[in-house]
């Protein structure tokens, strides 16, 4: 590429193809219509070896993009129609920034003409995802697309990742170009990777060669930075205790030694009430989200706080630090790896067992075997881990289902555990399975969802009879909208004002589309059942009626700091 | 300290890209801070874009604005200042009725007081001109009230820092190195 005997005029369609194969790109997740119809006539015609994946509803494209960029860390690609093409991909969009997914978004759009004229399916799309995404462009000749794709990728994927959004009109789309494609690896508007000031990198190693009780959180920065060895050794060089974010979750292996568990919310009780014991917080890729602080002003005012981020704006945007370093996780902390002294804390380290005991005895093991009485959410959860051996590729809708699916699967391997964290997107789960399944075929991928979720995106049923896509599904039926029906019964007087679902037979609409399915109510057939599931690599639907009023737990309240935990609907924790 | 409320002047660099302001106005919409005043212009560098935004914020919030600003793509670098850090000025025209004006015993002192000069005049209107900071151009027009003002128009506020060149300039020169030293890598791969 690159001289001037290999350029050929082509359409503006085609050359949208061969850049996206010059970067690389071979699945896509798409849906056509009108103004978008160049695209996939060029795609029928044109020869690409792309794979182009026809999901139900644009809002599934984008999913199955941000569940296949979360698991090969490299972006996932959308191509869709303009107007309600593109304004349904928007939550999707808006979940991809809030969770740093690298996605490029292919919109298409009414010819130049007749832009802002209110055509048919016009919708100002760049005007609707510039508050929301990480770049946009309007391309509208057929000579900026080379420029614009690869520009598109250097930003999604590089930096904190993001979602791009690109509106290629009609007229950009039927030109023509004498195609030429080079891959953009600077904007100089645009620092991508901020370079860690030495300074902030030897104060931080002297807190940490000071700290007593150092105590590390860490998010998915960690995984985007491909950074886990280094945290690894960062950790065990300064015997530090580690907790992870709800999407930093399988950066570290569950079982290793000074791993510490979930912090926020619903997280473990020790890493959560460490956090205000502990004199030394190293935040590593991480935002401080208000599910993760609890309330603001009593969270870790104790310490002293070292933020490692890769986006400046979030150092002291929550927190007030002692020491911002603003740089790639990978790099930062192979840097103050080696400059830092080894040191033991086994006190301190040897302390969070006795907050894991309570949690132990009080949450965990009433939770995943009760021996009695329904089957409840986390047994389901601590039988697939059991069962897949931890290898699975852990996709989950969001609220209880995705709690439990988070606490009690435990991770062997990276990039693991796919979730939609900061947006909260009920419906996240199916699309995004399928595409993590796609991004590996080889892995096992189990979905937690819950009645609800699943029947936001359930159309994606068709997309995976379609593709044969081997996902696993597993729905935690209790008949409620699980979370916000915990909310009502704990702070709003059990007033439970629209959380009662009267559901379908989920087992016929599985069997609509082919897909196998079971349905289990009695504990002595789960073992069974998921064994079955797990036995192949076909797609499969395991529907376990769930006790109907199960609680996530341990839980610090809205308006509670972080050490302020419900171990059960009436029994606090008490700090031993 | 942190938690006090005062005026800042953002000064953003930028890229040309359509759609940008619309995003920067938005980052401000989002904090729930008003915007004052907005001028978009050219800058001393060619292809670099200036605006210019004042606003009231603690100095904690417009900070944290300032590098969400940063983020964007294509802006290239934001900075924000108190009064005392930068000259500037506002632009501001008055429409009279020229028989009106001319009821003023004594137009040409009025005009010299306040360093503003008529840029047109003509058998129906007569258009002032002045520059100066909010409380200069508020103070003429409350004299010229009297003659009856048709039409009065503020610019939003320009400044510039108090230092050699655009504040800008040292990163665009850091960057160009950079941008150098990725040519030769990409050349060598």
């Amino acid at each position: 590429m690159g001289t001037d005997n290999n350029k050929k005029a082509i359409t503006g369609s085609e050359a949208l193809w061969r850049s996206l194969e010059a970067e690389g790109v071979n699945t896509v997740f798409g849906y056509p219509g009108g103004q978008i119809m160049p695209v996939y006539d060029s795609f029928y015609s044109c020869g690409t070896p792309i794979r182009h994946v026809l999901v139900r509803h644009e809002q599934g494209a984008i999913h199955a993009a941000q569940g296949y960029a979360r698991v090969k860390g490299e972006p996932g690609v959308v191509i869709v129609t303009s107007g309600p093409g593109a304004t349904n991909v928007i939550t999707g969009v808006v979940d991809a920034m809030t969770d740093s997914t690298p996605v490029v978004v292919i919109t298409g759009q009414v010819a130049n003409a007749a832009l802002g004229t209110d055509a048919f399916q016009e919708a100002d799309v760049t005007g609707l995802t510039g508050p929301i995404c990480k770049w946009n462009y309007q391309i509208r000749r057929a000579e900026d697309i080379a420029w614009a794709v690869s520009r598109a990728f250097f930003i999604a994927k590089t930096g904190r990742p993001g979602p791009v959004v690109l509106d290629f009109t009609k007229d950009a789309q039927n030109g023509t170009v004498e195609f030429e494609y080079k891959k953009c690896t600077f904007i100089r508007s645009y620092v991508h990777i901020p370079k860690p000031s030495d300074q902030a990198i030897e104060k931080a190693v002297e807190l940490i060669d000071k700290a007593q009780k150092p105590f590390v959180v860490f998010g998915q920065g960690v995984t985007i930075s491909n950074a886990e060895p280094e945290l690894m050794e960062f950790l065990k060089k300064g015997d530090i205790p580690a907790g992870a974010t709800l999407l930093g979750l399988s950066a570290l292996p569950s079982d290793f030694p000074l791993y510490m568990g979930m912090i926020g919310m619903h997280g473990n009780v020790a890493p959560n009430v460490k956090t205000n014991e502990c004199d030394v917080l190293i935040a590593v890729g991480m935002r401080f989200d208000d599910r993760v602080t609890g309330t603001v002003s009593t969270y870790a005012k104790q310490a002293k706080v070292i933020h490692i981020d890769i986006d400046p704006s979030e150092i002291g945007k929550i927190i007030p630090v002692e020491v911002g370093i603003k740089g790639d996780a990978k790099q930062v902390l192979s840097a103050i790896t080696s400059k830092m002294k080894e040191s033991k804390h086994t006190e301190w380290v040897d302390s969070f067992a006795a907050c894991q005991e309570v949690e132990q005895v009080k949450v965990i093991t009433p939770e995943v075997a009760p021996g009695e009485g329904h089957i409840k959410m986390g047994e389901v959860v601590d039988c697939v881990s059991r069962v897949s051996g931890g290898k699975a590729i852990v996709v989950t809708d969001v609220g209880q289902n995705q709690m439990m699916g988070a606490r009690y699967s435990r991770f062997a391997q990276k990039r693991s555990f796919i979730s939609s964290g900061g947006l909260g997107t009920m419906g996240f789960g199916i699309p995004a399975a399928i595409g993590a399944k796609i991004a590996a075929p080889d892995r096992q991928v189990c979905l937690f969802v819950g009645d609800g979720g699943l029947q936001m995106t359930v159309q994606e049923y068709g997309t995976i009879m379609q593709e044969g896509t081997g996902v696993k599904i597993v729905l935690l039926n209790n008949n409620w909208l699980g979370n916000v029906r915990q909310w009502q019964e704990l702070f709003f007087g059990e007033r439970y004002s629209q959380t009662r679902m009267v559901n379908p037979d989920f087992s016929l609409i599985a069997k609509a589309y082919g897909i196998k399915t079971r349905f289990v109510e009695n504990r002595k057939d789960l073992e069974d059942a998921v064994s079955e599931m797990l036995s192949d690599d076909s797609p499969f639907i395991l529907e376990v009626h769930v006790e109907e009023n199960g609680m996530v737990m341990p839980m610090v309240p809205p308006g509670k700091g972080i050490n302020q935990i419900m171990l059960t609907d009436k029994e606090w924790f008490e700090n031993v | 300290m942190e938690n006090e409320v005062r005026t800042y002047t953002v000064t953003i660099y930028t890229e040309n890209q359509i759609g940008l302001l619309a995003q920067i106005s938005n980052i401000f919409t989002r904090r729930s801070l008003s915007i004052w005043s907005l001028s978009a212009g050219a800058s001393s560098m060619e292809g670099i874009h200036n605006i210019t935004i004042v606003t009231d914020a603690t100095e904690k919030k417009i900070k944290e604005v300032v590098q969400q600003i940063e983020k964007r793509v294509d802006v290239v670098k934001a900075f924000f200042y108190t009064a005392e850090k930068i000259v500037y000025r506002e632009l501001a025209l008055y429409k009279i009725l020229t028989e009106d004006l001319l009821k003023c015993d004594d137009i040409e002192g009025l005009l010299n007081r306040y360093h503003a000069r008529i840029v047109e005049m003509n058998k129906t209107f007569t258009v002032i001109q002045k520059t100066g900071h909010t409380t200069e151009t508020a103070a003429l027009y409350d004299e010229l009230k009297e003659y009856g003002v048709r039409q009065f128009v503020r610019s939003g506020r320009i400044a510039v820092s108090r230092a050699m060149q655009e504040p800008v300039f040292k990163f665009l020169q850091k960057r160009e190195r950079e941008a150098e030293k990725y040519r030769k890598q990409t050349n060598k791969q």
